[in-house]
C-alpha cells in the first residue's frame, strides 16, 4: 500500500481524528482551519473556517454529523460536518486545549490552559440536539492540577473523566461531583509532561505518551499501570491499534533542538510496539520533523 | 587423631606381652607422639578414611599474608607481634592464635613474613577476576549515578553490580565499600600512577592578592596506606610549562610516570630542565634536575626507565632539532637523532616499549607548507637502529597513528580529503625482518580514529565527530573487513581489556542519543543501553596476565580444545534464554488475556447502560470489529506494508 500524503495545512499539524466508520479524517493544525479528508484517497473534502488561532484538538460525533474543535483563540466550536457551517461557539477566558464527546454525544469535556493568572480547568458542557437550544453553561468545572492539562477524555459510561498534562500525573475524576477519584503513582507513573492520551476502541484501556521518552498503558476503570513502552525520544503522540496488539508512538526532538545536519538525529520515525510484549516491532520513516499527531483508522489498517 | 583411637583388647594384649600392669598405669598421663600409632591398628580406621575430606570454611579467604616485615630474633617476637596485631586488627577480628610467624630454623630469626587468620573472610579486591563466566566489568556515569555492571554478552544485557551517587575510591567484590580517604581540600584533578601505587592530586588556589598568580598544591599519596608521600607547592608559573590547556594554565598530568608498572620514577618538565624523581625516597635523582636546553616535550617508555626528549630547532636552523633517548637513573643518552627544518614532533610508544615512532612535520623548501615523515626507533635492538618512513604521498596530512598493542604493526590514517586513506605497516614481515614495510592501504574510508584491540590483530576504524559514528571492524592478520556498523553520533570507543568486546558511547556532548552499544570484536552489535546525561564509560582494567608467554601460545594453539567447554555453555545459556523468553511471552500473553476477558465482561455488563446513553442505538462499535477479526491473517499482511507509509510532512 502506498502512503498517502495529504498536503493542505500551512502550519504544523496538532491533532488527527477518524470518524467511526473510518471514511473521514479530520485534521487540526496551527493554521486556523480544521480540515476533513476522504480517508481512502486523501482528497480534501473541506475546511471549517471560523477559528482565529491554532486549533489544538477535535472530536467527531458517532453519527459523523457534528464536529467539535478547541482552539487557542479561546473558543470551542461546534460544526456541521456536512456543510461546514459553524453551529455554536463556547467562549472561554483562556485557550482551549482538548475536546472529547461523551458516549451518546450529549456531553463534551473541554480543557482550558492556564492563562493570564487563570488556572487550567476541565469543563463539561451539555451538547443540545438542536443547536438553537445550545447553552454555554458548564455542567461541571474542575480546577486543581498545576500546569496545562493536555488531554481529558471520558471514562467508561461517562462516569469518569481521565486527564493528564504538564504535571505528569494521570488523574481520574468523578463526573457527577468533580471529585478526584484516583491519581497515578509518582514513582511508577510518568516523570515528565504527558503530551498525549488515547483510548482503546472499547474504552477499556488507554495509552499516554510523555516527554520522559515513554508511553504507558493504563486500565481506564482502575487506573492500574499495565504496560510501559520505552523509546529513545520524547513522545508527542501515541495511538492504540483497534485491530492488532500494537501501539504506535511518534515524537522526536523538540523543534527548537532540531539540527539541520541529519534527520536521523531527531528520531522522527513513528515506532510500532507490541502492546503485550512491550517490544519494538517496527518503525515508519519519512518524516523531517517531529511527529505531533497520530491516529489509527478504525478498521485498524491505516495510521496517520 | 586416629592414633588415639585404640582397641582396649589390643592394649591389654600389648601390656601383657610387655609385662606392664595396666591398672598401675595412669592412662591419661601417656602422650603418644603425633602421627605415630606404634603399629597399633584401629578398627574404625576405615570409617575415618572413608569420611569426606574436611571442608575448610571459605578456603583461605580469611587468611592474609603480610610480607616485608623486619627479620627479628626471638626476643623481639612479642614486640613485633604486638605491632602487627595493632595494625591488622583494624581490618577485622584476628582469630585467637591467628598470627603465625615462620622462623628460620638455622638462625632462629623470623623470615620476614607472617600469616594472619581472621574470624571472617577478608574481602578480595580482585574477586571479579574469578568470575566463572569470565565476564568483565564496566563502570558508567550517567546523571548523578555511578553504576558498575557485568558485561554479559550471553544474556545480551548488562547485569547491575553496584550503584552509587557521588564519588570516592571504592573497591571490593560486590559491596564496593570505601577503601581509603585522601585528604586534599579543593582537589581539582587526580591521576593514578600506572601501577596504581600512587595517587597524584592537584588543587589550585585563588591568590589573596589579585596581582599574584594562582598558587597550586600537588600531593602524591600512597594508594594503599593513604600516606602523603610528597607535596609540591608553588605558583602556577613554575608548573605551567609544556603544552597548554588543562586547568588554570597547567598541563595535566604535571607528573608523568615511567619505569613500567613498578612506578619507580616520575618526571616533570620545567624550563630547560626535566626533573626526574624516584619513589624510593621521593627526591630528585642525583639530587638535581636534568638540564636540557629548550626541551618542549618528553615521554616515558611504557615499560622501561627510558625517557624520550624532543628539543626543537634553535638559532634559526643553525642548531638542528633533536630527539634523544635517555636512560634513567644513569641519565646516559642511549640514542640521538638530529632533524632539520622541523615544525613539530610527536612521539608514539608501542605499549611493550619495543618501538618508538616519532612523527616529524617538516617545512618544505619554501617554508610555506609542511610534510610528514616518521622516524622509527627499535628500542630493544642493539644500538637502537633508526629508520625513516615516508608515506607514499608525503604531503598527506596525518589524521591518526596507532601501534598494535603487543605487536609490531601500526596503522596510519592519512589524507586531506573528506575520505582519508588508512595504511598498515609492519616492523617485521617475513620477507623483510628488520625493515618496515607496508601491508596495505585502504582507500577513501570514513574514519578519523584508530582503536586497536588490546590483544592486537583487530582494529576498529572509526569515524567519530564529523563522520557520525561510522565503524569498521578490520582484521589486520587477514587484511579484510569483518563487519561495518554505525553508532550514530558516537563520541567514544573503548575495547574491553581482553579484546573480546568493544563499547561505543555517545556521551553528553550531544544532547540526543546518549548511551552506549556493546559489540563483539568482530563487529556484531550485542546490545544497546540508553541513558540520559551519559558522561563516561570505562571498562574495569585487568592486571597483567600471570600466564607465561609459552603458556599463552599453547592455549592459542589448542584453542579448539579449550573453547569446546565454553561453546557448550554458550549453547546451554542460549537455550535457557529462549525457554525463558518463551515462557515470559506466554505469561505476558496470559496476563493480557485475563485483562481482556475482564474488560469484555465489564463491557458486556455495561452494554444496556450504554445503549441508554445512546438513546437506544444498539450497535457497539467494537462488535463490528469483532466480526472482522476472522480476517486477521490477511489483515496482518496489509498492515506490514504500512511500513512504507509516508506521513504528511510538516
Amino acid at each position: 500500500m502506498r502512503p498517502i500524503l495529504m498536503k493542505g495545512h500551512e502550519r504544523p499539524l496538532t491533532f488527527l481524528k477518524y470518524n467511526r466508520e473510518g471514511d473521514l479524517l479530520f485534521s487540526c493544525a496551527k493554521d486556523h482551519n480544521p480540515t476533513v479528508w476522504f480517508a481512502d484517497n486523501g482528497e480534501r473534502l473541506g475546511t471549517y473556517r471560523g477559528h482565529n488561532g491554532a486549533v489544538w484538538c477535535c472530536d467527531v460525533s458517532r453519527d459523523s454529523m457534528r464536529l467539535i474543535t478547541g482552539s487557542a483563540d479561546q473558543s470551542v466550536k461546534l460544526w456541521n460536518v456536512q456543510t461546514g457551517a459553524q453551529l455554536y461557539s463556547f467562549n472561554f477566558d483562556s485557550p482551549a486545549r482538548s475536546v472529547d464527546f461523551s458516549v451518546g454525544d450529549k456531553l463534551a469535556v473541554i480543557t482550558t490552559d492556564p492563562f493570564m493568572g487563570l488556572p487550567s480547568t476541565i469543563q463539561v458542557k451539555r451538547i443540545a440536539r438542536d443547536p438553537n437550544e445550545q447553552s454555554s453553561e458548564s455542567v461541571l468545572t474542575i480546577k486543581g492540577p498545576q500546569g496545562r492539562i493536555n488531554r481529558a477524555i471520558w471514562g467508561p459510561l461517562n462516569n469518569t473523566i481521565i486527564s493528564a498534562g504538564e504535571d505528569a500525573v494521570v488523574r481520574v475524576w468523578d463526573t457527577e461531583t468533580g471529585q478526584l477519584l484516583k491519581e497515578s503513582d509518582k514513582e511508577t507513573g510518568h516523570q515528565k509532561t504527558v503530551t498525549s492520551l488515547s483510548k482503546s476502541a472499547d474504552g477499556s484501556h488507554f495509552l499516554t505518551g510523555s516527554l520522559d521518552k515513554s508511553a504507558k498503558l493504563w486500565d481506564a476503570r482502575t487506573l492500574t499501570l499495565i504496560k510501559t513502552y520505552v523509546t529513545e525520544r520524547p513522545v508527542n503522540a501515541c495511538a492504540i491499534s483497534p485491530l492488532l496488539d500494537h501501539v504506535v508512538i511518534g515524537g522526536g526532538q523538540e523543534a527548537v533542538h532540531v539540527t539541520t545536519t541529519d534527520r536521523r538525529a531527531g528520531k522522527f520515525e513513528a515506532k510500532f510496539f507490541h502492546k503485550i510484549l512491550q517490544e519494538e516491532i517496527g518503525g515508519v520513516k519519512g518524516h523531517f520533523g517531529p511527529i505531533n499527531a497520530l491516529a489509527f483508522n478504525p478498521d485498524g489498517r491505516r495510521i496517520k | 587423631m586416629m592414633a588415639e583411637v585404640v582397641l582396649i583388647e589390643d592394649i591389654e594384649a600389648s601390656a601383657t606381652r610387655l609385662g606392664i600392669d595396666l591398672s598401675s598405669v595412669d592412662l591419661d598421663s601417656i602422650q603418644l607422639p603425633r602421627g605415630e600409632d606404634f603399629g597399633i591398628k584401629s578398627d574404625d580406621d576405615d570409617d575415618l578414611y572413608q569420611e569426606d575430606p574436611l571442608e575448610f570454611e571459605a578456603g583461605f579467604g580469611n587468611i592474609i599474608v603480610v610480607d616485608n616485615l623486619p627479620v627479628v630474633p626471638p626476643e623481639k617476637f612479642e614486640k613485633l607481634e604486638g605491632v602487627i596485631r595493632k595494625i591488622y586488627s583494624q581490618i577485622g577480628t584476628i582469630r585467637e592464635g591467628g598470627i603465625w610467624m615462620p622462623v628460620n630454623p638455622d638462625t632462629q630469626k623470623t623470615l620476614g613474613y607472617c600469616f594472619i587468620e581472621y574470624n571472617t573472610p577478608q574481602e578480595n579486591l580482585q574477586q571479579w577476576l574469578t568470575d566463572e563466566k569470565a565476564r568483565d566489568q564496566f563502570v558508567i556515569r550517567a546523571g548523578s549515578n555511578t553504576e558498575v555492571f557485568w558485561n554479559d554478552p550471553r544474556q545480551l544485557m548488562p547485569e547491575l553490580v553496584h550503584q552509587r551517587q557521588g564519588a570516592a575510591v571504592w573497591g571490593g567484590a560486590t559491596t564496593f565499600n570505601r577503601l581509603m580517604r585522601f585528604a586534599h581540600p579543593q582537589v581539582r584533578l587526580i591521576d593514578f600512577s600506572p601501577g596504581e601505587k600512587y595517587l597524584v592530586t592537584f588543587s589550585s588556589h585563588e591568590p589573596s592578592n589579585p596581582r599574584d598568580t594562582h598558587r597550586i598544591v600537588i600531593n602524591i599519596f600512597d594508594v594503599r596506606t593513604g600516606k602523603l608521600m610528597r607535596d609540591f607547592k608553588g605558583n602556577v608559573d613554575e608548573f605551567a610549562t609544556g603544552g597548554s590547556g588543562g586547568v588554570s594554565g597547567i598541563s595535566w598530568p604535571v607528573f608523568r610516570w615511567g619505569g613500567g608498572k613498578e612506578d619507580k620514577y616520575f618526571a616533570r618538565m620545567g624550563k630547560n630542565v626535566i626533573s626526574v624523581y624516584e619513589t624510593e625516597t621521593f627526591t630528585l635523582i642525583e639530587k638535581k634536575s636534568m638540564k636540557v636546553e629548550n626541551v618542549v616535550d618528553f615521554s616515558w617508555s611504557p615499560t622501561d626507565p627510558i625517557l624520550a626528549l624532543f628539543v626543537p630547532e634553535l638559532g634559526g636552523g643553525n642548531q638542528p632539532a633533536r630527539v634523544s633517548l635517555v636512560q634513567i637513573p644513569g641519565k646516559e643518552e642511549l640514542r640521538q637523532k638530529n632533524l632539520f627544518s622541523v615544525s613539530d614532533c610527536k612521539m608514539y610508544w608501542q605499549n611493550n616499549g619495543e618501538y618508538l615512532a616519532v612523527k616529524v612535520d617538516r617545512y618544505t623548501k619554501t617554508k610555506k607548507s609542511t610534510y610528514t615523515g616518521f622516524e622509527l626507533f627499535r628500542i630493544k635492538e642493539r644500538d637502537i637502529p633508526i629508520e625513516v618512513l615516508e608515506l607514499d604521498n608525503k604531503n598527506d596530512k596525518i589524521v591518526a597513528f596507532a601501534w598494535e598493542p603487543k605487536g609490531h604493526r601500526f596503522a596510519v590514517i592519512h589524507g586531506d580529503g573528506p575520505r582519508p586513506d588508512i595504511s598498515f605497516y609492519s616492523m617485521r614481515t617475513t620477507l623483510n625482518i628488520g625493515r618496515v614495510s607496508k601491508l596495505t592501504t585502504l582507500k577513501a574510508k570514513q574514519a578519523n580514529a584508530l582503536f586497536w584491540s588490546p590483544a592486537g590483530h583487530y582494529i576498529v576504524l572509526a569515524g567519530l565527530k564529523g563522520f557520525n559514528g561510522q565503524l569498521e571492524f578490520y582484521n589486520v592478520d587477514e587484511l579484510e573487513t569483518m563487519a561495518t556498523g554505525e553508532h550514530f553520533m558516537a563520541t567514544d570507543i573503548e575495547w574491553d581489556p581482553t579484546g573480546r568486546y568493544v563499547a561505543t558511547a555517545v556521551t553528553s556532548v550531544h544532547e540526543m542519543e546518549n548511551g552506549f552499544h556493546i559489540w563483539s570484536f568482530s563487529g556484531k552489535l550485542l546490545y544497546r543501553i540508553s541513558r540520559d546525561h551519559f558522561y563516561q564509560f570505562e571498562w574495569r582494567p585487568r592486571p597483567p596476565s600471570l600466564l607465561s608467554a609459552e603458556k599463552e601460545e599453547e592455549i592459542a594453539k589448542n584453542l579448539k580444545k579449550y573453547s569446546k567447554k565454553y561453546e557448550a555453555e554458550d549453547q546451554d545459556v542460549s537455550m535457557q534464554l529462549n525457554e525463558q523468553d518463551r515462557r515470559k511471552r506466554k505469561m505476558l500473553q496470559e496476563q493480557w488475556n485475563e485483562w481482556v476477558t475482564k474488560w469484555k465482561q465489564l463491557h458486556e455488563e455495561e452494554r444496556q447502560l450504554r445503549i441508554e446513553l445512546r438513546d437506544g442505538v444498539v450497535s457497539d462499535e467494537e462488535e463490528e470489529y469483532e466480526a472482522k477479526e476472522v480476517e486477521v491473517e490477511e489483515v496482518l499482511d496489509v498492515t506490514e506494508e504500512v511500513v512504507a507509509f509516508d506521513l504528511d510532512q510538516e
